[in-house]
């Protein structure tokens, strides 16, 4: 046995080339869409254009959290869009709190007697909740006025609903279709106690305004946009590398394992309730920093968001992208949601049959279901699966062997030569 | 020698069927064993009991120096305490290469964390490249384990049990399938592999039970029916009955 035929570490760049290429992608992209922006560049593209395309890179990062509990792991997560959702709520409370305290100061300001802290915080609550019929906060709003502290709620609630919920489902051995329907009762219940007034979150209301920056309303939106496009662009780099490093080692190994044969990994000596956890509770983080970046562009929130349908789009998006491929799932996320926005934005022509008019505003969903079906069915690689066809046709890596059986046949260092 | 494993008095039972029945049985530290049996006689149960995936209703399961018993503890725990299994069908990770599933199942640390952060060591890589030898993969370290033939998956089994490095080794039918070459190939390692540690092999195949040339446990409804050499037990008529005469 020679060492040439066991794996030479490499930097990671030369190992994962597609890691490379997807970041060079995305610079290109960002550099691109920064020329072409009304805030910084020759005014092309309109910024609620900007806004989209923001809120795309959003997607594609929980969709790449998906993945990587789908994909690799194979747990069939229906419920990753409720940790999305509370990144958002998280980041909604101080946006909106910091904002209205602003109002509430200036509208106090032409007073005689300098106001009271109570006052000041009763005039916010007010303004706040006023729409469901309370003038008081709410507990869960201990922290709003902070930015650090609501930041690190951004990480936190999801992260510690994932670790309780996953704990208890894991423990038990709950696995496949019935974690999935868990999951979806997760997400349901949760969007069910939002929309109650007195969830402490403004019910159906939900959380506005979220595109104005506190103290920074003389930013034009144009700006603002374009720091959340880069913002979330970054998120999705950093995400990109952070996940194609999760996977690539002996870890990705073991929860590719999971996926494939947990009870033969268990055997193995491998703790596979712990390794679903990390990877659970890791993907509601990532689930929750996506969300927290996607509803400032969105600039509303409220409990629909959160409902069970949002989390098998999610799905959707990774399945019809190809799942087991970080790439695969970012493609689909944004591919899918590009073509949802001008499907259902009224954009897409209308075809006369004569006898009916197919609208695609209301056919939309039914053509994203019979892809879905046909993906399934006939191309599980999904789209990234087309890559295959790309890189197929190169020569495989023999790893320094031979090219051929017989004695003296060319060995691969040769014939590259 | 001391006794590395000793299961007393072991009883479980599937909705009122007895598959162990008072079941027990011990194995010293250095020990090949061979337990045969006909379909039925809870071969299966018995492997399952002992790495965990069974709770009996009755009995002990005592393992190692300090006597632990092994029916409080996980799956993974009693692999990492030293207990390796092989199943009839050979299921290695058919998605991943040769390599991958032997550096996965290399002796090392098995948190989550530890794992997150390994990075293989020349020596890690090395022992990888010895088992693939041993088990005769060396050309098909980066092969997909998928690709591999049956009797080449049953190796590739072998040789993550024995990168486990466990003190009891329990082995399910390895001969199922393999060809006379192979099932020679196979003696050698389990007999290699008994030098080291504990061997406990279900086979049902005669002929490589006799190669395996070691003490010979009969199971039958549940309980050991005889005990001892390949020979002796052949030679008990109630052996000869229930399983041989058939």
């Amino acid at each position: 046995m020679t060492d040439a035929a066991l794996p030479r570490r490499q930097p990671f760049a030369l190992r994962f080339p597609s890691v490379m290429i997807f970041l060079a992608i995305l610079a290109l992209f960002t550099v691109g869409v920064t020329i072409l922006s009304e805030g910084f560049g020759i005014g092309v593209i309109s910024t609620s254009f900007i806004k989209t395309l923001g809120k795309t890179l959003c997607l594609c990062l929980v969709a790449l959290a998906m993945d990587l509990v789908w994909g690799y792991c194979g747990i069939l997560s229906l419920g990753h869009m409720a940790f999305f959702g509370l990144g958002g709520y998280a980041i909604g409370m101080w946006l909106m709190y910091a904002r209205t305290e602003i109002i509430v100061l200036e509208s106090l300001a032409a007073a005689p007697l300098p106001p009271t802290p109570q006052e000041v915080s009763d005039g916010i609550a007010t303004q706040i909740f006023g729409v469901v019929g309370s003038s008081e906060f709410p507990p869960i709003w201990a922290f709003a006025h902070s930015l650090p502290l609501q930041l690190a709620a951004v990480v936190i609630v999801p992260g510690l609903l994932a670790l309780v919920f996953g704990w208890l489902a894991f423990r038990s051995r709950v696995t496949g279709v019935y974690l999935s329907i868990l999951t979806q009762a997760m997400t349901l219940a949760l969007s069910l106690h939002l929309f109650q007034n007195d969830s402490g979150l403004r019910g159906n209301n939900g959380l506005s305004g979220l595109q104005n920056l506190p103290g920074l309303d003389d930013v034009p939106q144009a700006t603002v946009s374009l720091w959340f496009f880069w913002a979330s662009a970054l998120a999705l780099g950093l995400g990109y590398v952070l996940c194609a490093w999760i996977v690539s080692g002996k870890f990705g190994s073991v929860i590719r394992a999971i996926r494939d044969d947990e009870a033969r990994v268990r055997f193995l000596g491998y703790p596979v309730e712990a390794f679903k956890l990390v990877i659970f509770t890791l993907t509601a983080v990532i689930a929750g920093i996506a969300g927290a970046l996607y509803y400032p562009q969105a600039g509303i929130i409220n409990p629909a968001e959160i409902a069970p349908i949002a989390s098998i789009y999610l799905a959707v998006w990774v399945a019809i992208g190809g799942r087991g491929r970080l790439y695969g799932a970012v493609i689909g996320a944004a591919f899918v949601s590009l073509v949802s926005t001008w499907f259902t934005g009224g954009q897409a022509p209308d075809i006369n049959l004569g006898v009916y008019t197919i609208s695609w505003v209301d056919w939309w969903t039914v053509l994203l279901g019979l892809s879905f079906v046909a993906v399934t069915l006939y191309a599980p690689k999904g789209i990234g699966g087309l890559i295959d066809l790309i890189t197929e046709r190169k020569s495989p890596n023999r790893h320094g062997a031979s090219l051929g059986p017989d004695q003296g046949s060319l060995r691969e260092q040769e014939a590259e030569k | 020698m001391s006794t590395l494993l000793e299961v007393s008095g072991v009883s479980v039972s599937f909705d009122g069927f007895k598959a162990i029945n008072n079941l027990s049985f011990q194995i010293a530290e250095r020990e090949l064993r061979a337990v045969i049996g006909p379909n039925g006689a809870g071969k299966t149960t018995f492997m399952d009991i002992i790495t965990g995936k069974t709770k009996p209703d009755e009995g002990r399961v005592i393992y190692g120096d300090k006597s632990v018993s092994l029916l409080k503890m996980s799956e993974s725990k009693i692999a990492q305490a030293g207990v390796g299994r092989k199943f009839q069908r050979p299921t290695v990770f058919e998605d991943q290469s040769v390599f991958d599933n032997l550096m996965m199942a290399l002796k090392k640390t098995r948190g989550p964390l530890a794992v997150l952060f390994f990075k293989p060591s020349a020596e890690d890589n090395h022992k990888v490249a010895d088992l693939a030898e041993q088990i005769g993969l060396s050309g098909a370290l980066h092969r997909k384990s998928g690709e591999l033939s049956h009797g080449q998956k049953q190796w590739l089994e072998i040789g993550m049990l024995l990168a486990q490095e466990p003190r009891l080794l329990l082995v399910d039918e390895p001969a199922a399938g393999m060809t006379p070459a192979e099932r020679e190939h196979t003696t050698d390692i389990l007999r290699e592999a008994a030098k080291t540690r504990a061997v406990v092999v279900v086979e049902h195949d005669m002929e490589f039970v006799r190669r395996l040339n070691c003490k010979v446990t009969v199971l039958h409804e549940g309980s050991v029916l005889a005990e001892g050499s390949l020979d002796h037990v052949t030679k008990n008529e109630q052996v000869i009955e229930v399983y041989l005469g058939r």
